[in-house]
Formats: structure tokens, C-alpha cells, sequence
């Protein structure tokens, strides 16, 4: 079975969610493509869009609707080529619209897992949960009899449980899509010992076409991204633990949210990307992933606490962030979470203090979005955190102490053998993650 | 001409699009209305009112598809009650639909059924997206040709005509000098708080121009899109008027230019270009316009030329004679056609830096002119010497099609 005809019959799981829309929307754009190429007029290709959720499904194929044409528009050069035979079709208006119309045809919306029993791919988009993803992994496989290859999207389980749990040996990898998958270039691959050589080729074939970077990690909980991203919170949390000896933890957390975001330069501070992942997200990870490390504890009593208020963070289908250790206002935060009051207390009340008490940036400091411009920008984070580590400011020492907790995290990821090298867990953190340098580098010695 | 022919209170709108601060795809904006409204109001409040005008021109180019509106002369009684049931009509001929406004003016003065004419010219094109625009401006060209056309319409047929000028002439001989035109174009419009760029303050604009190489996957093969005009909104009047209009509307002739000549000629839109290394009608028209104003290029101070497309300015230096065939760019790059240089061009920034909303630009450039011979420019005010007292306007719609050219000298 050849690339083409592998992706003429394929179901996405949990295709209504937020990880399973994004993936069925490029699948759906990637099949449609392959479908108008003049070697396939005439087959039909059929991509089943499988959740629980009727709702979900509606709003799925409103979504669909409006980002197949924002691609079409995006691509109309391409596509007044690839309809160069369709006379009917003129002007660019035409053309996206019949754009659309084909890849639309290709969905089918439901919720009948049976659907599935009859697709040569299955893309895996449910809840991080093992045992669920085997169970309905196993009754697919039970009732197909293409032989189907899974691509679970698990950002935590171990691909080789999966594998052999729901008995898929060879026949499932980790095709593991950053949030939001139509957007982050980022694409982890984890296979088992047993994956089959031509399902690997197949995912990289699949990846390329879909302009994604792969970046390929071993098959440990947590992978390369969440690996570093579940320690690297961890200690962002401890961080604030430990502040919060000498002063209220809503500070400790502004202070250490702040360094993380400003000091280090990176895109959101450490608490806002808790939030943004989900304090709920974070915590299932972290305890998805713990059974599997043998000489750390990845836990946070904090997380349980925030958990038994209530207080998750995340996002609202419209993508607005809602409020968890931070409350937001368009998008920004300006308060943080008292957990002993159980109510936001407003930055303005104390911010000038708490920044006061951290200190200055470097001189040399740049925001995040303007470094990260910056091409080969070790030539400006060099000499930036050389300044920082002549400050002996709160702030300053925060930062460096964080910078060096980062770069332990992704230089221990490839001694357990997660990641293949150093550069992987970099292209992980700087692709998954933006951040605007690699945490394994040489500024914090 | 049988009468002397002024213009005089001219009135720009703010060029609307993106460079402008104000401008935010994602809220509502003004419309038509609001445009038409402003220009309009801008000329009255200039000629002692609505009394004082005998007959309405306004240019627009597709409002039909823009924004779903036909019948855009039925706007001008709109502006003023006073304006209400006296001839006012619409004019098209694609982006030279504003200087077709303007030469309807002129013939109506000089058939004297008119001694004050206002003539304006307006587009609203942010409605749509560029993709769908690009079809919406494709109806500048013949539709029977559509189909075998690039996405994006007009950047693709100037992209050939670049294409061609490269082969001829080099690359990178050709590039430098379309470089220095949207150079000229960015300064001269960060000097007119209308133009659509005033707000720019990129530092290495050549460095960026020449970063920016042309990429036929994502836009055309040989342009990229500082080598294009903008996507505006916005509206331009100004007023016709006889030596009798001038007198009733209380303006001094040194505050008004005189039409000393002008030619309006048409290519036949289904065939294709004669010379993709020639602005043929342009070369027709400005030469005749020229002859009708007995005067030669070498005694023009400023022109306004219609820079679609920077290749535009190349081919228009070239087409009205100031260089030979092929020594355009040079010409452009050694600094001639600067606001400083032998003919300065486009003086608040031309269709690439000032903007163009389509069926104004005509109007505008008039407007631009008007200004610099009456020393009404403010900052973007040129030197206009007595060796040299001369403006001239070249409005095109199409691919080198309708072309409207009108030479001009401050009244007397």
C-alpha cells in the first residue's frame, strides 16, 4: 500500500477536540490534495471525523469550513494550477470555493466508531487516558481487517504500553502534534521496538507533507516536550514554594512568573504556560508520568490544591484563556490566585514592590518577541545573560539559577536516553515551545 | 482650447489601508458614503458652497463588486442638498476612472454648459481580502482572458512586463532602479499626513526592498509587494472651473492651476500589449498632451505618473521621453526622479507609498500637482523653478489602456 492509497480511507478519534481538530483539518487538506491529483480523479477518499460529542461535530465543521478556506486563500496561486483543467472555474473566488467544497466532501462527521473499521489510518485524539485509548484502539483494531496503522497523539503514555495493551504490535507509533496543531510546527515521532520501518517512513512522509519538523524521541512517559516542560514547571512551582517563606505566595508566583517570562525571555512566564496548558493538563500528566520515573516525584501538592478549588485554567472554545494561577484580562494577566482567600488579588496591589525587589532587567535586555528575531541569536543572549550574572539583584539570581535548572532538565533528557541528543530537546523547546533559545546551551555556566 | 480651463480647491481624504495606524482589518470602517462625503464637503467649503457648482463627475472604478453598490453618481446629491438635481454623473474606466472625472469636467466647461464643475473620484476596496480583490481588479483587463491569468491579476501581468525589462536589461540593473522608485515613493509619502505611508519609519528601506526577493510560489515570479500599489479606501476632489467659475467662486487665479493641454486615448483592451517593454499609450497620450500644450518634457517641473507597480515608473520615465528605451531604471536610480532630482515624481508618494484607492487616484494626482504649483504642498513641498513651471498628471486604467494626461501651470 502505497502513501496515496493509505490515506484514501483514514478516521480521526476524538475529532471534535482541540488536539483532533487541528490534526483532521490538515489530514482533510493533505487527502484533498492527493485526491485532485489527475493519477486519482475517479477514487474517493474518505476521512471519518469520529467523536462523542454531536455539538462538537457541528462546530467541527464550521471550523473546518473556515480555515480550509483561509488555506485555499493562502494557496490560490497553487490552486489556479491544480484547477488549470476546470473552465467553469475563473476567477480566484471560483476556485477557493471549489477548494473547500472538495475537501469538505472528504469528512464524514460521526459518531459511529464503526466507521473506523474500515480505514487503513487511525489517528488517536482522545483524552490522556491509557486505558481508555486501549480500549477503543483494540476494538478498532478487532473489527478492521486492513491490518491499520495507529498514530496516537498521546503526549505522555508510553507508545509500547499502548502497543502492547491493545495488541497492535508494530502497528502503532506516537504522532504526537503540539497544541494547536494547525499552527506549531513541532512534531514528536515515538516508535516501539516493533513499529514497522514503512509505518516510520510513512509518518515522516505524512509529517513532511504537512510541513511539520519532526523531532524524534524514545519512548519514555512524557517524551521530549513534556519532559521538560512538566520539570521545568515543577521547579517554577518549588521556586514560589520556597519565596513563599518570607512573603505571600501571590507574590512568590508573580515574582517567579515574571522572571521566567522577562529575565529569561520567553514567551509567557512559567505560571501563565501552566495555565495555558491547563493546571488540570498538567497535573494528569505529571501523574501519568510519574509511575515511570524511579528516582523523582513528579508532583505538586500546589496543583492538587488549585485542582480542589476548581481553579483549572485552560482555554474557551473561542481560544480566550481562562483564569487559573493568573486571571486574565484580554489575553494578559493582571491578577493571581490567593489560595488561602480562594479570589484573584490584582497585580497593581503589589507589583511595584515585588518589581522593586527583583530589580532591573540587563541593560542589554530585549523582549521576547524582537530576540526572537534576532538570527543566530546567541550572539545577543551571550552577552545578555553574561550581564545578568554580574547583577546580584533577586531577579537576576532567580533567573540564572532557573536558566541552569532548564538546561540540567534537557541535558538529563538525553542521558536517560529520551531524547537522541542535545539539539532534539533544543528544537523541541524552540519549535514546540517558541521559546527564542535552545535550554541546553552554555549561558548559565 | 477655445477657454482657459483651471483647477483649483483640491481636498484628499486620508488614503486608508494598511501602514496607517489607524487601519485594523478586523473593525468596521468607513464606506463609500463617508468618502464621497468628506472629498466633496473638502471642495465645497473651498468655493464658497454647493450653489456655486454647475455639474458632478465622479470616478470609481468597481464599487459594484467592492461594495455591492452601483449608481455612484446618485451620491454626489448626498454631499450637499445643494447638489441635488443638477447633472452629476459616474465615470469609469477601471484606475483611470478619476482622470476620466477629470477630463469629463474639462469638456463640460469647454462646451460651456458648465463654468464650475466638481470633480471627484472615490474607491472603498478593503472590503475583501487581496485574493479576492486581485479578481474584483481583474475586470481592469478582458475577462475572456481571466482564466489563463495569474491569481493575482495585475501584480502578474506587471511581472511580465518586469520579467521582460530583466532579460533585456538585467536584473539587477533593473531591480536597483525599481528599489529607488519605492524608496522615492516611501520618503516623498511620509511627507503628506494623508498618504497611507506617512506613518512609515522603516530606517534601511533599501535594505529591505532589496531583502525581499520576488517568490513566484507565494505572489509573482518578478515582483515582490513593495514593488506594488497599496489597497486603499479613500476619496479626491477638486474643482473645474472657467475664468467665470474662478470669479464666482472667489478663488484668484494664482491659487488655481491652469489645463494648458490634455489628451484622453483608449487601447483596444482585447489585444495584448503591443510592446511589454513599452507603455505605448501612455508614450501617445503624454505626447500629445504635450503637443496640445505646446510645450516639451524638458519644461516640466513635477509629474504625477500612475506607478502601479514600481516597473510602471521605469517603463513611464521611458514612455514620456525623459530616457531612452532601456536607460529607464538608470535614470530612476540616479537619483532624476527624486524629490530633489532634474524631475521630481510623485511628490506625497505616489499609488505605492500615498496609496490608490483605485477610481480616485486620478483625482489625487491633480490634487498633488494643484498643490506643488500653488505652494499648498506643506512638508512635501517642492522647489518649482520659472525654467521649469510646468506639472503634469498621467492617470491610467487597465494594462496600459485608458490613459487621461493633462499638463498644467499655476494661474496667472
Amino acid at each position: 500500500m502505497n502513501y496515496d492509497e493509505r490515506l484514501k480511507h483514514v478516521s480521526v478519534l476524538g475529532a471534535a477536540g482541540k488536539m483532533g481538530s487541528g490534526i483532521l483539518l490538515l489530514t482533510a487538506v493533505e487527502m484533498a490534495d492527493i485526491s485532485l491529483k489527475p493519477e486519482n480523479k475517479g477514487k474517493t477518499f474518505v476521512l471519518n471525523a469520529i467523536d462523542l460529542s454531536d455539538d462538537g461535530l457541528a462546530g467541527l465543521m464550521d471550523y473546518l469550513r473556515v480555515q480550509v478556506q483561509k488555506i485555499a486563500e493562502k494557496k490560490a496561486v497553487m490552486l489556479r494550477q491544480l484547477y488549470a483543467d476546470r473552465n467553469d472555474l475563473i476567477e480566484n473566488f471560483d476556485i477557493i470555493e471549489q477548494y473547500v467544497i472538495d475537501v469538505l466532501r472528504i469528512v464524514r462527521p460521526t459518531t459511529a466508531i464503526e466507521t473506523s473499521y474500515r480505514s487503513n489510518l487511525i489517528f488517536e485524539a482522545v483524552s490522556e487516558n491509557k486505558d481508555l485509548k486501549v480500549k477503543i484502539l483494540k476494538q478498532i483494531d478487532t473489527n478492521n481487517p486492513n491490518q491499520a496503522w495507529f498514530f496516537t497523539n498521546t503526549s505522555s503514555v508510553p507508545i509500547h504500553i499502548i502497543e502492547d495493551e491493545a495488541g497492535l504490535k508494530g502497528r502503532v507509533l506516537g504522532f504526537h502534534f503540539y497544541n494547536p496543531p494547525a499552527i506549531q510546527k513541532l512534531v514528536e515521532l515515538i516508535v516501539t521496538a516493533n513499529t514497522l520501518p514503512e509505518a516510520t517512513q510513512f509518518a515522516n512522509s505524512y509529517a513532511k507533507a504537512l510541513r511539520k519538523v519532526v523531532v524524534p524521541s524514545n519512548d519514555f512517559a512524557g517524551f521530549i516536550g513534556n519532559g521538560h516542560f512538566m520539570r521545568d514547571a515543577l521547579h517554577g512551582i518549588n521556586q514560589a514554594l520556597e519565596l513563599a517563606n518570607t512573603i505571600p505566595l501571590t507574590e512568590a508566583i508573580y515574582k517567579v512568573n515574571k522572571v521566567s517570562q522577562d529575565f529569561l525571555v520567553r514567551p509567557m512566564g512559567i505560571f501563565q504556560l501552566i495555565d495555558y496548558v491547563g493546571v488540570d493538563v498538567v497535573q494528569f500528566i505529571m501523574k501519568v508520568m510519574n509511575p515511570f520515573l524511579a528516582t523523582e516525584d513528579l508532583h505538586s501538592d500546589l496543583l492538587d490544591k488549585m485542582m480542589e478549588l476548581g481553579v483549572k485554567g485552560g482555554q474557551l472554545s473561542s481560544g480566550a484563556q481562562k483564569d487559573g494561577f493568573l486571571k486574565y484580562e484580554k489575553g494578559s494577566p493582571v491578577a493571581v490566585f490567593d489560595s488561602k482567600a480562594g479570589d484573584y488579588v490584582a497585580f497593581d496591589s503589589f507589583s511595584a514592590k515585588s518589581d522593586e525587589q527583583l530589580g532591573a532587567l540587563p541593560n542589554s535586555f530585549k523582549p521576547w518577541k524582537t530576540a526572537v528575531k534576532i538570527a543566530g541569536n546567541e550572539t545577543h543572549f551571550g552577552p545578555y545573560f553574561e550581564e545578568m550574572k554580574t547583577m546580584k539583584t533577586e531577579g537576576a539570581i532567580l533567573a540564572i539559577r532557573y536558566g541552569k535548572r532548564s538546561d540540567a532538565i534537557g541535558r538529563q533528557l538525553v542521558a536517560d536516553k529520551v531524547a537522541h541528543n542535545d539539539q532534539d530537546v533544543n528544537t523541541v523547546m524552540l519549535t514546540g515551545f517558541f521559546h527564542a533559545y535552545g535550554p541546553i546551551n552554555s549561558f548559565f555556566e | 482650447m477655445k477657454r482657459k480651463i483651471y483647477m483649483t480647491a483640491g481636498y484628499n481624504t486620508i488614503s486608508m489601508g494598511t501602514g496607517r495606524k489607524e487601519f485594523n482589518p478586523r473593525k468596521e470602517r468607513p464606506g463609500l458614503e463617508h468618502y464621497i462625503s468628506e472629498a466633496g464637503k473638502g471642495v465645497l467649503n473651498q468655493i464658497g458652497g454647493a450653489d456655486n457648482v454647475d455639474e458632478s463627475f465622479i470616478g470609481n472604478f468597481m464599487a459594484a463588486r467592492f461594495n455591492k453598490q452601483g449608481h455612484i453618481g446618485g451620491f454626489i446629491g448626498m454631499i450637499d442638498p445643494g447638489l441635488e438635481f443638477k447633472p452629476a454623473m459616474r465615470v469609469e474606466g477601471a484606475c483611470g476612472s478619476g482622470g476620466l472625472a477629470l477630463v469629463s469636467g474639462i469638456r463640460s466647461v469647454l462646451s460651456e454648459t458648465a463654468d464650475v464643475v466638481l470633480a471627484m473620484g472615490v474607491e472603498v476596496q478593503n472590503t475583501v481580502k487581496a485574493i479576492y480583490g486581485a479578481d474584483i481588479l481583474a475586470g481592469a483587463g478582458w475577462y475572456q482572458k481571466r482564466k489563463n491569468s495569474h491569481a493575482y491579476f495585475f501584480p502578474g501581468q506587471n511581472s511580465d512586463r518586469a520579467g521582460a525589462y530583466y532579460e533585456k536589461y538585467g536584473y539587477d540593473y533593473t531591480r536597483k532602479g525599481m528599489g529607488k522608485w519605492f524608496c522615492n515613493d516611501m520618503e516623498n509619502a511620509r511627507l503628506d499626513g494623508t498618504a497611507q505611508e506617512f506613518h512609515n519609519s522603516t530606517p534601511d528601506l533599501e535594505g529591505m526592498y532589496h531583502g525581499m526577493k520576488p517568490n513566484g510560489k507565494t505572489f509573482v515570479d518578478h515582483l515582490n509587494i513593495l514593488d506594488c500599489s497599496k489597497v486603499s479606501d479613500g476619496a479626491s476632489g477638486i474643482a473645474i472651473a472657467s475664468e467665470e467659475g474662478l470669479k464666482r467662486i472667489g478663488v484668484d487665479k494664482k491659487d488655481a492651476v491652469e489645463v494648458i493641454g490634455w489628451a484622453q486615448l483608449t487601447r483596444n483592451i482585447t489585444n495584448d500589449p503591443p510592446n511589454m517593454l513599452e507603455l505605448t499609450t501612455v508614450k501617445k497620450a503624454a505626447a500629445k498632451a504635450l503637443e496640445n500644450a505646446g510645450i516639451s518634457i524638458d519644461q516640466v517641473g513635477t509629474i504625477e505618473i500612475h506607478d502601479c507597480f514600481s516597473i510602471v515608473g521605469v517603463l513611464g520615465v521611458e514612455a514620456l521621453g525623459l530616457a531612452a528605451p532601456g536607460k529607464g531604471a538608470e535614470f530612476i536610480t540616479e537619483g532624476n526622479t527624486s524629490r530633489t532630482g532634474k524631475i521630481p515624481m510623485n511628490t506625497t508618494g505616489g499609488l505605492i507609498g500615498w496609496g490608490h484607492p483605485t477610481g480616485a487616484t486620478g483625482v489625487h494626482q491633480a490634487v498633488t500637482i494643484w498643490q506643488q504649483l500653488t505652494g499648498k504642498a506643506g512638508n512635501a513641498q517642492i522647489d518649482i523653478t520659472p525654467e521649469k513651471p510646468y506639472g503634469m498628471t498621467i492617470n491610467m486604467g487597465g494594462d496600459d489602456v485608458t490613459i487621461a494626461a493633462i499638463v498644467y501651470k499655476r494661474g496667472i
